[in-house]
C-alpha cells in the first residue's frame, strides 16, 4: 500500500534532554524522520523540551514546539495543531513512554488522532516484561528462568530456586537504569530495592545470568504487509553481563556460522513479526559458545541507540525507513537512498568491519566506580570502519581522544599482574589495555579468555596486534636509521631504499594496514612523529578511501560516504 | 608464497597464497553474502568458477563438515581479502586455508576484493586464473587456453555417477538398496544437476525419501520407481548445453507434482518454451529482495545464479511467479492448471536466509492435494 492518504500532518515527539543511555541520536533519528516525512508531503509538527538539538531547528519541522515532554503539553499541541497522527518511536524511551502516557489519557480518541507505526499493544508487548515472555513461550523461542517482582517480599521464589547468578533488569527504564548482577542474597535485595524504585511500573525481572554467553543484536524492520529484513546484526566483544551500551561492538558479526547467524535472524523475524511492529526494532540475544543454545534477552520496540549505529555501520538509514512505514509505505516502495537504483527492501551486504567503543565520563569523574556492568555508564561512543578488524580497533582507540593511540595506556606497566589479571575479569572501561597488557606479559590467550570469557578470536586479534608491536619495537631503530637518510641531503630514491630496506619498510607497511598511528611508530623510531610521516609518504605508504555502499559494491552508490584504509584501489 | 589473480581481460591482482600451490582457470565471479563460506565452497553450482568473497574476513569460524553441502569442494577457486589463520567456533574441526590444502583448492587473500568487484560489475564475469607458478604473461596465456566457461557440460560433471537415496533420518547418502526405514510420507525421485544437500535434507525433514537420479537419467528411468513427486535440483553452467535435460523434463511434466529449483527453474523455462540470458555479473548473495507476484509480500532470498529465464515466449500455461526486485528478472515460474512451480533462488538457504523454507512446506501441500491427501 502507498502512503495513507489521509495522513497529512503528525506530531513527531522528540527524545528531551540529553542523558546518559539516551544521547545525540535520538536527534539524529528525529531529524532524519523530519525530513522523510516532509519528503513524502507530510507536514511535520515536532515537541522537544531540548533546544539545543539540529531536529529543532526551524528548516527541520513545518512547526517546532520547545514545551516539556508531558501529558498535558502534547495534550494542548494535538489540540491546537489536530494532526492525523503521533509518531512516537523516534524518540527513544522518553518518546515512547510519553506516548503510552497519552494514550492512557484518552488524547488520542478525544482528538481523533492515531498512534503511526508500531501499535501501543505492541509496545506493551515488547516492555512489559511479562506479557514479553508470555509471547515468546507462545511462539516457542526461548528466554531465560526469570522472576517478576513488584514487591520485595517477592523475592522468595527465585532465593528459593539457588540460580546464582542472577542478573535485575527495572521495567521502563532506558540504559537498564538500576540494575545489575546479584551473587548472593544480600546483593540481590539491594539491587532489587534500586530498580523497583527507579522503575516507572515499580517492576523489576529477576533472571539468570548467562555468564559467557555471546552477546549478539540483530536490527530489524517491518512493514504494515508484513515483509521484514534485518538491517544488520552486531556481535558484543564483551560477553553477557555488560550492558550493550557499555559494550566494545562489531558489525557484522565475527564468529558465527551461517547457521548461527540464520538461526539468531531468524528468531528475530520471528519475534518482530509476532509483535507486529511497524518500523525499526532491537532485538537482543544470548548465544551459547559451546553449542546451539540460544535465549532471546530483550527487544526494544523503537529506533534506539543501536538503530543509530547499525545505520551508519551499514548506511542503511533506519529512522527515515521507519518514518516512511509509520505513514503506511513498504519497504519496496521505499528507494534505498544510497545507490538511488534498488530498494530498502534488502539486507545490507558489509564489506568492511565496523567497530564501536564506548566513551565513558571516568576522566571528569575521577573517583567513580570504572567497573562496567548492566547499568549504562557511557556517555558517547566512538565507531571506525576499516577493510579489518584490527585497524578498525586502532581507528577507535584513537577517536576516543582520551590520550591514548594505540595498545598501550597509562596505567598498564604501573600494574602488578595480579591488577591485570583483576582488570581483565571485571570487566571495566580499560578491559581491553588490560588484556594487551596480559599479552606483553606472556598470557595466553586461553588464560586471558578463562578470566574474561572474551571469544578467543578477538583475543588472538589483539595478540597479534601486541606481536606486531614488539616487532615495531625491535624494528624501530632501523626505522629511525631510514628517517635520518631521508634526512640527508642526496636522499636515494624509493627504490634504491626498497633495495637495501625491504624488511623494515615492509614492517612500516603493515603496521599502518594493522591500524598503527604514526605517533605510536614515531615513538618505536625515536623519531618525531612528523619527520616518520614525511618517510612515509616519500615511500608511498599512504591510505585510500573505499565507499559504504550497503551493498559491498554490487550496486552503483549515488550518495555514498567513505572511510580511509591501507588497501589498493582508491575510490 | 605469492600468487596473482588474472582475469581474461588483463586486469591483474597480487596476494598471497591460500590452500594448495599450482594454477586454476574458471569463470570469475563474487558473492556478496557475509556469512557461509564452506556452504558456497562446496556447492556443486559454482563448479567451473572462482569465487570471490566481498565480505572481507573470511574463516573466522573454520570449517566444520556437517555444514558441506556436497561430498567435495566445487569451486574451481578461491579468492579472499583475509583468510583467518586461527578460527574460533565450538564446532570447527580445521583451518580454511588447511581445509583448501587438503582439498587441492588454489586460492588466493590478500586481494582487494572490493576492486575485483568493481571491475566485475563495470565488465561483467569472465574467465581468470590464480596461480602460484605463472608470471602474468603466462597466467594471461593459461586463460586463453582454458575452455570457456558457457561451453562446458558443468551438470554431467557434478551429477551423482549412480541413484541414490536419503531416507528420513539420514545425514548423508545411502545405497539403494539400503534397507528401508519408516513409509515416508511421500518418495520424491530427484533429478540431479548439482543438488545440495540441504535440499534432501528439507525434504527429509518433512516426512519425504528423495532418490537422487544422474543428470543423463531417462524420463523411464526417474519414474521407474513410480515416485510421488519430482524434483529439478540447482546445478552451474549455461543451461543452453541441457537441450538432453529439457528432452527428459518435457516427457515428465504431465505426469508428476514438479517443484524445481535454480536450473531447475531454467530446465522449466525451457520446456515451456522460453530461453535463458545471461546476466552481466551474476545474483550471487544472501540479501536478493524478490517479490511473489501473487501475493505481493517480499522475501530476502538466498541466490547463485549466472542466467535468467526470458520472461518473453513462456507458453503452454507457465507463467511468472516471482520477480527479483533488484532488476526485475524472472525469479519464479507456475503453471496454471498443471502442479508445478519453480523458483530461481534457494529455498534450502544454506547458506543464507531460512525466508523461503516455505516452498518446501508448499511443494508438500501440492502433492497432498494432487494425491487426495488432505
Amino acid at each position: 500500500m502507498p502512503k495513507d492518504p489521509s495522513i497529512k500532518k503528525v506530531l513527531l515527539i522528540g527524545s528531551g534532554p540529553i542523558i546518559i543511555g539516551q544521547a545525540a541520536e535520538f536527534d539524529y533519528a528525529g531529524a532524519q524522520a523530519c525530513r522523510s516525512l516532509r519528503e513524502e508531503g507530510i507536514e511535520v509538527v515536532l515537541i522537544n523540551s531540548n533546544p539545543a538539538t539540529i531536529m529543532t531547528d526551524l528548516e527541520m519541522a513545518d512547526r517546532v514546539y520547545v514545551e516539556p515532554l508531558s501529558v498535558e503539553f502534547v495534550e494542548r499541541i494535538v489540540a491546537k495543531e489536530r494532526p492525523d497522527g503521533i509518531v512516537a518511536t523516534l524518540g527513544g524511551q522518553t518518546g515512547l513512554n510519553l506516548a503510552t502516557l497519552v494514550a492512557e489519557a484518552g488524547i488520542l480518541e478525544r482528538y481523533n488522532v492515531r498512534l503511526l507505526g508500531t501499535p501501543l499493544r505492541a509496545i506493551r508487548q515488547a516492555e512489559d516484561r511479562e506479557e514479553f515472555r508470555n509471547l515468546m513461550r507462545e511462539i516457542g523461542e526461548p528466554v531465560p528462568e526469570s522472576w517478576i517482582i513488584t514487591d520485595e517480599s517477592q523475592l522468595d521464589e527465585p532465593l528459593a530456586s539457588n540460580i546464582w547468578p542472577l542478573i535485575v533488569r527495572p521495567a521502563y527504564t532506558l540504559g537498564g537504569t538500576g540494575g545489575g548482577i546479584a551473587h548472593n542474597e544480600t546483593e540481590l535485595r539491594t539491587i532489587t530495592k534500586s530498580g523497583l524504585a527507579l522503575s516507572m511500573r515499580h517492576q523489576v525481572m529477576i533472571e539468570r545470568y548467562l555468564v559467557g554467553w555471546k552477546e549478539v543484536e540483530y536490527e530489524v524492520m517491518r512493514d504494515a504487509n508484513d515483509t521484514a529484513i534485518t538491517v544488520c546484526n552486531m556481535e558484543n566483544f564483551d560477553p553477557m553481563g555488560v550492558h550493550t551500551g557499555d559494550s566494545i561492538v562489531i558489525a557484522p558479526s565475527q564468529t558465527l556460522s551461517d547457521k548461527e547467524y540464520q538461526m539468531l535472524r531468524t528468531a528475530s523475524l520471528k519475534i518482530i513479526r509476532s509483535l507486529g511492529i511497524e518500523g525499526g526494532c532491537n532485538v537482543q540475544l544470548s548465544l551459547d559458545p559451546n553449542s546451539f543454545s540460544y535465549y532471546v534477552i530483550e527487544v526494544n520496540p523503537r529506533v534506539s541507540r543501536s538503530s543509530a549505529l547499525a545505520s551508519k555501520a551499514t548506511g542503511y538509514p533506519i529512522a527515515r525507513v521507519s518514518a516512511k512505514i509509520a505513514i503506511g509505505m513498504h519497504l519496496d516502495e521505499i528507494e534505498n537512498a544510497v545507490t538511488r537504483k534498488t530498494l530498502a527492501c534488502f539486507e545490507p551486504a558489509l564489506d568492511y568491519c565496523v567497530l564501536k567503543i564506548p566513551r565513558w565520563p571516568f576522566d571528569k569523574f575521577v573517583g567513580a566506580d570504572r567497573r562496567i556492568t548492566t547499568q549504562m555508564k557511557a556517555t558517547g561512543e566512538v565507531m571506525s570502519i576499516d577493510r579489518a578488524f584490527e585497524p578498525a580497533l586502532m581507528k577507535a582507540i584513537r577517536s576516543l581522544e582520551v590520550g591514548i593511540y594505540g595498545l598501550a595506556n597509562k596505567a598498564g606497566n604501573t600494574l602488578s599482574d595480579m591488577q591485570i589479571e583483576e582488570a581483565i575479569r571485571v570487566p571495566n572501561d580499560e578491559r581491553l589495555w588490560a588484556i594487551t597488557e596480559g599479552f606483553r606479559r606472556g598470557m595466553m590467550v586461553e588464560e586471558i579468555q578463562s578470566l574474561s570469557n572474551v571469544d578467543p578470536w578477538f583475543l588472538r586479534k589483539l595478540q597479534g596486534l601486541v606481536n606486531l608491536e614488539t616487532r615495531l619495537k625491535t624494528g624501530g631503530k632501523a626505522l629511525g636509521n631510514l628517517v635520518q637518510i631521508l634526512e640527508t641531503d642526496a636522499a636515494p630514491s624509493v627504490e634504491t631504499l626498497q633495495e637495501q630496506y625491504g624488511l623494515v619498510i615492509r614492517l612500516l607497511k603493515e603496521a599502518k594496514r594493522m591500524g598503527f598511528a604514526d605517533r605510536t611508530i614515531a615513538e618505536f623510531a625515536g623519531v618525531s612523529e612528523g619527520k616518520l610521516r614525511k618517510l612515509r609518504k616519500y615511500l608511498g605508504i599512504v591510505p585510500i578511501y573505499k565507499m559504504v555502499d550497503t551493498c559491498a559494491a554490487e550496486f552503483e552508490a549515488a550518495t555514498p560516504y567513505y572511510y580511509s584504509c591501507y588497501d589498493t584501489e582508491d575510490e | 608464497m605469492k600468487a596473482i589473480l588474472a582475469l581474461e581481460d588483463g586486469t591483474l591482482f597480487e596476494g598471497q597464497s591460500l590452500g594448495a600451490q599450482g594454477r586454476t582457470s574458471g569463470e570469475v565471479v563474487f558473492n556478496t553474502g557475509m556469512t557461509g563460506y564452506q556452504e558456497i565452497l562446496t556447492d556443486p553450482s559454482y563448479a567451473g568458477q572462482i569465487v570471490s568473497l566481498t565480505y572481507p574476513l573470511i574463516g573466522n569460524y573454520g570449517i566444520t563438515p556437517e555444514d558441506f553441502e556436497s561430498r567435495r569442494v566445487q569451486v574451481e577457486g578461491f579468492v579472499v581479502r583475509e583468510a583467518a589463520d586461527i578460527p574460533s567456533n565450538w564446532r570447527s574441526t580445521q583451518t580454511l586455508a588447511d581445509f583448501l590444502k587438503e582439498r587441492g583448492i588454489v586460492g588466493i587473500q590478500g586481494v582487494d576484493t572490493r576492486a575485483l568487484t568493481r571491475a566485475l560489475r563495470v565488465k561483467g564475469v569472465m574467465m581468470g586464473a590464480i596461480s602460484t607458478q605463472d608470471t602474468p604473461e603466462s597466467l594471461l596465456e593459461y586463460i586463453r587456453t582454458s575452455p570457456n566457461y558457457s561451453a562446458a557440460d558443468f551438470a554431467r560433471k557434478v551429477t551423482t555417477e549412480t541413484p541414490y537415496r536419503w531416507r528420513v533420518g539420514d545425514t548423508q547418502p545411502v545405497a539403494l538398496d539400503a534397507p528401508d526405514q519408516a513409509e515416508p510420507r511421500y518418495r520424491i525421485a530427484l533429478l540431479d544437476f548439482g543438488v545440495k544437500y540441504n535440499i534432501l535434507r528439507s525434504l527429509a525433514n518433512l516426512n519425504c525419501e528423495t532418490t537422487v537420479y544422474p543428470c543423463t537419467a531417462t524420463a523411464q528411468e526417474v519414474l521407474s520407481q513410480n515416485p510421488d513427486g519430482i524434483f529439478l535440483s540447482p546445478g552451474p553452467g549455461d543451461p543452453e548445453q541441457y537441450g538432453y535435460i529439457v528432452d527428459t523434463v518435457k516427457r515428465l511434466v504431465d505426469k508428476k507434482p514438479i517443484m524445481g529449483v535454480c536450473m531447475g527453474n531454467q530446465i522449466l523455462g525451457y520446456a515451456f518454451g522460453s530461453k535463458t540470458f545471461k546476466l552481466k555479473f551474476g545474483h550471487r548473495g544472501s540479501n536478493h529482495p524478490i517479490k511473489d507476484l501473487n501475493t505481493g509480500r517480499v522475501y530476502i532470498t538466498s541466490q547463485n545464479h549466472g542466467y535468467a529465464v526470458d520472461p518473453d515466449n513462456l507458453k503452454d500455461g507457465m507463467e511468472v511467479a516471482h520477480i527479483n526486485l533488484n532488476d526485475g528478472t524472472v525469479e519464479g515460474l507456475r503453471h496454471k492448471e498443471l502442479p508445478i512451480f519453480s523458483i530461481q533462488y534457494h529455498p534450502e538457504a544454506s547458506p543464507g536466509p531460512n525466508d523461503s523454507a516455505y516452498f518446501f512446506h508448499q511443494y508438500i501441500k501440492m502433492l497432498d492435494r494432487f494425491y487426495g491427501n488432505n
